[in-house]
């Protein structure tokens, strides 16, 4: 114990680094949240005692240390706090998505039998309400925003700002209990549980001990040299491992300010206002934010398209290499000053990105020229690979050696081998400690000896030593006549064109690969805009002839790319189809992560693979599709299936030798 | 003359409804020859929502404009918070707390929505033109007073991704939602609002529906509204008052106005035997 806690200098639990910034950086700014149009910042000595009157209001009204407090609402201060909160009166956060639907959160609530419940307005209130007969251990239910609360039956029911007031007026006797409390808290204790999204089954829940959480977010933090003056921005969902690492793991080790967007659809400009220094973004953020540039530069006038498509040559040719350090002539370097005065930082600085010192991505495989795009603006955009599992970090991308095929060497701390079948295991200071409730999965996932399979398949390059990872594990299967079927590899390649927002492909055990695509509608929007195609819904546009057959063009280039590959040759697609409807977490098909639920898609739209095999031309069909607020409805449509050209392997083979 | 200050009740989902605020008496309003409106009385009491709805040409705008004081009836009286109202203009009628948003969106379209809601507080500018040009001082303080009542406006609406947008770039939906914020800044006692769902769709008059109901909820604030999609009126409003060709053919709770027969007669035809 005592050993233990000279290595972090006794700071073991993330309540404590709140005492050790608010007196070490008292003043500096912990949180900014926009709110009636003005930035309101709250600094490190602020945020502890809203924390302080939030947690001795926790005890006042029966918190008990073991407890499981849900956490319901987009990112905003108070619900960071809610957690910190939490953390300090011995219970344990469960922050949850709040796009979820109710029955979603049914399943959670009940499995961690949260006693307590902090939402953030009414919609989120209303949810658990409507479930809370289910929920046998649910007994409080504390909301942020009262708009819209004064009729409800306030017994189970407090407003957080009551609930601090509570806990500030009963501060003489309720003190000695939190600090109690709070002092008990070692490296062991429970720092947070988050649910997996489940790409199959019911979630499971990951708990993530002080060690994991103040262990990772310590070394990830001295791998990129984050200091205390960074600013991130804080968007992505707070039930994700991710956001709890860089916003309150990361924020709280270095001290950094969080800075909290107005609304959902004030991102953007929330971006530009603050500007972050560390900024992270799943690769479709950025996939969409350059089909908006591309788009609006389309529209610009003949004179400003000129210059962007000459300067961003010259960056593509250079940039990069000035961002990695790389020798570059005087001349180029020159123009590239001049570009970045022209072009590249009025860019930046509209997308928000002027101040991007490390910037990360992950999640899913982002298109090298996506990725390129970015670096030869010069913003450091690099890859990390991770999981909830491994409290996120399992390998990242040092500066100077970023490549948008891998996603980089072990973060400190991390362990990594790969098995024969080809699957990625790891050992770290960052791994879970166990699912809640479910020993099963967690022998199922973890060694005694602490290895954790990722579950994806991947190999480590030998001159470079990082990693590349090619799929699933599980959906990496074998074709009909044996050769090597990996779904994500051609999936992505389809991805990279702006026109494909998601790709799904078929082969497994088959002869032949086919594949569903959904259509991008900013994208073919603004297309058929240009080329005068009216359209009047999405269905109507995903079965245009023309976009058909630009869809094909793709495909078959596709087919030509993959072909090159001699392990997955056999992957090429000989047959596809666009679908008549955007595969949606609502129904089902994506999980709220957005990654396509493979065998969910199979089993819902088997006629239509069933169609393709058969080699039918076109086929009828009827799709059940929820909205948003749990009502359900279908949508039918007419289906034109398309054949693409493949490279004949054995040829292409034979020629090669 | 009856007591202008009756009692209030209760309504069906437990709201306490008070005495009367405005009280229109035997109102007859005539176009040339056209009789707009014939003989009509009816209350509009505090805190309560108050629909007028009619087929169309009913006379209910004209009814509108006569409570917003637009036009001036040639007979009746028109009694608001226990006086009665002498003819008035429309400025001085908002002095009095009325406020009220147009079937046709009448916004200034080439400034952003900002300044659109900032013009509802303009009742609230006190300082004057040559103390505006120095700025520095008290037209600042008056300003930023200002800008933060509207603030919680645009946050109530939840309208602050297009704060700074021309108006005239908005779809039609959102740009109902500005004229209502704009309304709003004025933090009116009485709000009228003519056809506030016409042109909606599904989606958008659920929003709109909740935000009357917020704001009547939220600010205590008495709203009269002329709508003709019954479906919303009847799960809006308290009491409505049904016109037909310029005469009051009903008045009272939605279930009372569903089974009255020359209402149903007036919106679904007499059969002629």
């Amino acid at each position: 114990m005592a050993q233990s806690s000279q290595a972090t200098d006794g700071l073991q639990s993330i309540p404590a680094l709140l005492h050790r910034n608010a007196t070490e950086m008292a003043d500096s700014p912990a949180y900014r949240e926009k709110q009636f149009g003005i930035w309101q910042s709250w600094t490190w000595r602020q945020s502890q005692r809203e924390i302080n009157n939030l947690a001795r209001g926790l005890l006042n009204i029966g918190v008990n240390e073991g407890d499981f407090i849900a956490i319901i609402g987009r990112n905003r201060p108070y619900m960071y706090w809610s957690m910190v909160a939490a953390q300090s009166v011995g219970a344990i956060p469960v922050p949850l998505y709040q796009d979820a639907a109710a029955e979603e959160m049914a399943y959670v609530l009940d499995h961690c039998g949260a006693r307590f419940v902090i939402a953030e307005d009414q919609e989120q209130v209303d949810k658990v309400i409507e479930i809370q007969d289910d929920l046998h251990q649910f007994e409080h239910m504390i909301y942020l925003d009262p708009r819209g609360m004064r009729k409800y039956d306030h017994t189970q029911l407090h407003e957080f700002s009551h609930i601090q007031e509570q806990g500030h007026a009963a501060r003489d006797e309720l003190t000695p209990e939190l600090e109690r409390r709070r002092s008990k808290l070692t490296y062991d204790s429970t720092c947070v549980m988050l649910y997996t999204s489940g790409t199959t089954g019911k979630p499971k829940g990951v708990v993530l001990s002080n060690r994991n959480v103040i262990e990772t977010a310590k070394n990830s933090s001295e791998f990129d040299k984050l200091r205390a003056n960074e600013e991130i921005l804080a968007y992505l969902p707070m039930a994700w491992v991710g956001d709890f690492i860089f916003s309150v793991g990361q924020a709280y080790w270095c001290g950094f300010c969080v800075n909290c967007p107005e609304s959902a659809e004030t991102l953007t400009a929330d971006l530009r206002e603050i500007g972050p220094t560390y900024y992270f973004a799943p690769p479709r953020v950025f996939e969409t934010q350059l089909t908006n540039v591309m788009i609006r530069m389309e529209d610009a006038g003949p004179l400003k398209r000129k210059m962007f498509h000459h300067f961003m040559d010259h960056a593509k040719k250079v940039g990069g290499d000035i961002l990695d350090g790389n020798k570059v002539g005087l001349g180029d370097r020159l123009k590239y000053a001049l570009g970045d005065l022209l072009i590249y930082g009025p860019l930046k600085n509209t997308l928000g990105f002027s101040r991007v010192r490390v910037g990360y991505t992950a999640g899913e495989a982002i298109g090298p020229e996506i990725f390129s795009f970015y670096r030869s603006l010069g913003i450091n955009l690099k890859q990390l690979y991770g999981q909830t599992e491994a409290t996120v970090f399992i390998t990242a991308q040092p500066d100077g050696q970023v490549r948008a095929d891998t996603v980089g060497v072990p973060s400190p701390g991390v362990e990594l081998k790969i098995d024969d079948n080809g699957e990625v295991h790891y050992r770290s200071p960052g791994v879970f400690e166990y699912y809640y409730k479910n020993e099963e999965s967690t022998k199922g996932t973890k060694t005694d000896d602490g290895w954790v399979a990722t579950g994806d398949a991947g190999f480590l390059e030998k001159d470079s030593g990082h990693l590349r990872i090619i799929d699933r594990a599980k959906d990496v299967g074998k074709m009909a006549d044996g050769s090597m079927f990996a779904p994500k590899f051609v999936e992505n390649k389809l991805k990279f064109f702006p026109n494909v927002l998601e790709a799904v492909l078929f082969g497994n055990g088959r002869d032949r690969c086919m594949a569903f695509i959904n259509i991008d509608l900013t994208a073919v929007g603004n297309w058929a805009e240009r080329n005068n195609i009216a359209y009047s819904s999405y269905q109507e546009l995903a079965g245009h002839p023309k976009v058909l057959e630009t869809i094909k063009e793709h495909v078959e280039e596709v087919n030509r790319s993959v072909a090159e590959d001699e392990m997955l040759s056999g992957c090429q697609i000989h047959r596809f189809l666009v679908l008549h409807k955007e595969l949606d977490a609502d129904d089902g098909e994506m999980t709220r992560t957005r990654k396509v639920r493979r065998r969910i898609v199979e089993e819902k739209f088997d006629d239509l693979i069933a169609g393709l095999y058969d080699g039918k031309s076109d086929i009828h069909t009827t799709t059940e599709v929820t909205y948003e607020d749990g009502r359900k409805g279908s949508i039918s449509a007419h289906l034109t299936l398309m054949d693409a050209a493949v490279v004949p392997v054995s040829s292409a083979k034979v020629a090669a030798e | 003359m009856s007591d202008t200050m009756e009692e209030g009740y209760i309504t069906e989902d437990g709201r306490k409804i008070g005495g009367t605020l405005m009280e229109m008496k035997n109102i007859t309003l005539r176009f040339g020859g056209v009789k707009a409106i014939t003989d009509i009385s009816f209350d509009i009491k505090e805190g309560e929502i108050r629909a007028i709805i009619g087929p169309n040409g009913a006379g209910k705008s004209s009814m509108l404009n006569v409570i917003s004081g637009f036009y001036v009836p040639q007979e009746g009286e028109v009694w608001y918070k226990g006086a009665k109202r002498p003819p008035m203009k429309p400025y001085q009628v908002a002095q009095q707390g009325i406020a009220r948003t147009f079937q046709n969106i009448a916004l200034f379209e080439g400034m952003s929505v900002l300044d659109n809601v900032m013009t509802g507080r303009l009742n609230y500018m006190k300082t004057n033109m040559f103390q505006q040009a120095i700025w520095k001082g008290k037209a600042e303080k008056e300003e930023v007073e200002n800008r933060e009542f509207v603030e919680k406006v645009i946050d109530f609406l939840e309208i602050q991704s297009i704060r700074k947008t021309p108006v005239a770039r908005l779809p039609y939906g959102l740009k109902k939602r500005v004229e209502l914020a704009r309304a709003l800044a004025a933090a009116p006692h009485l709000l009228l609002l003519d056809e506030p769902m016409a042109g909606m769709n599904v989606e958008e008059k659920e929003d709109m529906s909740r935000f009357i109901l917020d704001v009547n909820d939220e600010f205590g604030t008495t709203i009269a509204l002329i709508e003709h999609d019954m479906g919303v009126v009847m799960d809006l409003s308290d009491r409505v008052v049904v016109m037909d060709y310029g005469k009051k053919i009903g008045d009272g709770t939605p279930d009372e106005v569903r089974n009255n027969q020359d209402v149903i007669d007036a919106y679904l035809g007499v059969s002629h035997d």
